[in-house]
């Protein structure tokens, strides 16, 4: 019998499968590569199901065209690499503000600028946490197969969600466009968060902007009974502007808090052969391919060597890593870039002059051997 | 409410005022021309959505009482966009500057034109960037004092009505806050309008730009709408072309609506997979 679920397909559609998955309604964007394919595939599949998509004059159009839907109770997405990024970064800081669910997903190429388009980079984890302007939290997911590119983006729909936040997709061009098997789940296997929408009756007072003790905000749609305003200044409970010292304070505190005190919830990572290692790798995205050859290789060897792999890269997970990695002999990291997870983990742990970066910087994805040579030095075993 | 008298509590969030506009501001009437238009369409208050950028003209969205989307500088039309393309019963009114609109907003502006979506645009023209202190405009025109031209400005300016219509939307209409009876009618013909409706509203701002270009107080402002402008093909323009002319330039009704379209790719696609 033919399984309908078993694809071989590129990571970009992995993404728009769990982005089907997960109940997607609006999809805005603009051509650009290594993510357009994610563009492409949403054209045909959103209308199949009754769902919007609107290919917009830029980037920055993209971007307020999600948020302008996700106030009509749609659950959005947007798609984009580097320099569209780049642009995006001001409507982002207005879905921190206004509190305003909805996923963007970076396949990261070279930059900086137009910088290597057809090539892969991590380039773009502090963009996605300081990219926009002004103090903030935000969520940023990333995967290494298409299996979990699948159900992270099943996971960033939720977090947005939940969280009532933009939550960031940091894919790359490496992870983006290599094909392999991804195994659709089957309805209900995988939850799936919806919106929480208020219960206060037309004709009462409703505060938009009034979390409940949990911290979160129940929403009401945009043609609803409740009409408010919604602003990207700050703003009281209502939503109306409001720069009142208390209010401003109160208000971009709860922005960082609702995120930063669910680290626990919203940290997600794989471990591979961590319980007794002296050396940790620790990678995310198609990076930690490269570290998990390595690994395995070298355990076969004898090598007490594990690896950590994050998916969650903001809110960054300090204290899991000071705790998986409190008994390592040395930690290297793994990331094609200059070094932005390194500088986080360093901060971590508790010995950083045992971390170490293994990285790539030339478009190039790191190879096992490249990972290999560091850890050879670091064994004083020379090259 | 049609059948109501009109009462502008009825349409106000009178928690959030007073408002910041200055005195004299034409804002108000901009305002009030609005509220007049939504009171006899006799729409329902919950099926509007008000979306605005930054600016002076852009605080309108708050002061109502309809679902109000305040955002970002110049991109207003783009998340109207995504409000109407995602609920396309939502009746989407967006007033803007001259400079929200026209400078940083100038890409969105013509694409929404382009795709006719049925969006109400109001451009709320004063020539001149009001909130930040009186930075001339791509409305100001040569010849013009600003703050960032202490020369005089260079910058030639669009003509709103020009502009539209070349970009392709299906409703272009001018009037002035001077003639607030005529601008309520109009906004009320943008509005159900289906497509996308540009209402160009010349409207003063006495504190800098009436000030640096000595157009005297708002008084004297709006007195000058009355006289340089005039109504659609008005005989004074034989003696006088370069009276500024108000009334509706286009109305076309045989162009698709872009969400209307967007349905039928809905039905193509559905029986793609049936
Ligand atoms: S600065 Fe000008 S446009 Fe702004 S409120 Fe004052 S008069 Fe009106």
């Amino acid at each position: 019998m033919k399984n309908n679920n078993i694809r071989f397909i590129q990571g970009n559609e992995a993404c728009v499968e769990g982005a089907i998955y997960a109940g997607i309604d609006f999809f805005a964007g603009y051509p650009i590569t290594p993510s357009t394919e994610i563009l492409e595939h949403l054209a045909a599949r959103l209308p199949q199901k009754g769902g919007k998509f609107i290919q917009m004059e830029d980037e920055i159009a993209s971007m307020g065209a999600i948020i302008g839907a996700s106030l009509t109770g749609k659950k959005v997405m947007t798609a984009t690499s580097g320099p569209g990024f780049s642009l995006k970064q001001e409507a982002l800081g207005y879905a921190c503000m206004a509190e305003i669910p909805c996923v963007i997903a970076n396949v990261q190429r070279g930059g900086p600028s137009t910088g290597n388009p057809t090539h892969v980079s991590q380039g773009d984890v502090n963009q996605a946490r300081w990219g926009t302007h002004g103090d903030h939290s935000i969520i940023a997911l990333t995967a290494s197969n298409h299996q979990d590119v699948f159900k992270i983006t099943v996971d960033a729909f939720n977090m947005a969600e939940t969280y009532r936040t933009p939550v960031v997709l940091l894919l790359d061009e490496t992870i983006g466009h290599m094909r392999e098997k991804l195994v659709i789940p089957e309805p209900g296997e995988l939850p799936v968060v919806e919106r929480l929408r208020t219960s206060v009756k037309g004709g009462v007072d409703y505060h938009p902007y009034l979390p409940r003790d949990d911290g979160r905000l129940p929403m009401s749609d945009f043609g609803g009974e409740h009409r408010y305003n919604v602003t990207g200044l700050f703003h009281d409970m209502w939503g109306f502007p409001n720069n009142n010292p208390n209010v401003v304070g109160g208000l971009l505190r709860h922005l960082v808090d609702k995120i930063e005190n669910n680290v626990n919830d919203i940290c997600m990572y794989k471990e591979y052969w961590l319980d007794d290692a002296e050396y940790i790798l620790i990678s995310y995205g198609s990076s930690a391919r490269s570290a998990i050859h390595l690994a395995k290789n070298r355990r076969a060897r004898g090598i007490k060597i594990g690896v950590l792999e994050l998916q969650t890269l903001w809110p960054f997970p300090t204290e899991m890593i000071r705790e998986k990695c409190a008994g390592a002999k040395a930690v290297i990291v793994v990331e094609m870039n200059m070094g932005q997870v390194v500088t986080q983990v360093k901060n971590a742990v508790d010995n950083p002059n045992s971390v170490f970066l293994a990285n790539k910087i030339s478009g190039e994805l790191i190879s096992p051997e490249d990972i290999k040579s560091l850890l050879r030095m670091i064994q004083g075993k020379g090259v | 409410m049609k059948n109501k008298k009109f009462d502008f509590k009825d349409y106000i969030r009178q928690r959030f005022f007073p408002h910041i506009w200055c005195p004299g501001c034409g804002h108000g009437i901009v305002l009030s021309s609005l509220l007049r238009a939504v009171h006899e369409l006799g729409l329902n208050k919950n099926e509007i959505v008000i979306t605005s950028g930054i600016g002076c003209s852009s605080r309108i969205s708050g002061y109502v009482d309809f679902h109000s989307l305040h955002t970002i500088h110049g991109r207003a039309l783009s998340f109207a966009t995504g409000v109407k393309l995602s609920k396309p019963d939502l009746k989407a009114i967006v007033p803007m500057g001259d400079g929200d609109a026209l400078a940083i907003g100038g890409n969105h502006f013509i694409h929404a034109a382009r795709r006719n979506i049925d969006i109400t645009a109001i451009v709320m023209n004063n020539r001149i960037y009001g909130m930040t202190g009186g930075q001339f405009s791509p409305l100001s025109g040569c010849g013009k004092q600003a703050t960032t031209a202490p020369y005089s400005t260079i910058d030639r300016e669009f003509d709103v009505v020009d502009l539209a219509k070349s970009a392709g939307a299906t409703f272009v209409a001018r009037s002035t806050v001077f003639h607030a009876n005529e601008c309520k009618d109009i906004i009320k013909k943008g509005i159900n309008h289906k497509g996308f409706s540009v209402v160009e509203i010349l409207t003063q701002c006495p504190t800098y730009y009436g000030r640096k270009n000595k157009e005297g107080d708002a008084v004297q402002m709006m007195e000058n709408y009355k006289t340089n402008t005039v109504k659609i093909g008005s005989k004074k323009l034989e003696k006088n072309p370069g009276l500024i002319q108000r009334g509706i330039f286009v109305e076309k009704n045989d162009v698709p609506e872009y969400c209307e379209a967007y349905d039928r790719i809905i039905e193509t696609a559905m029986k793609g997979q049936a």
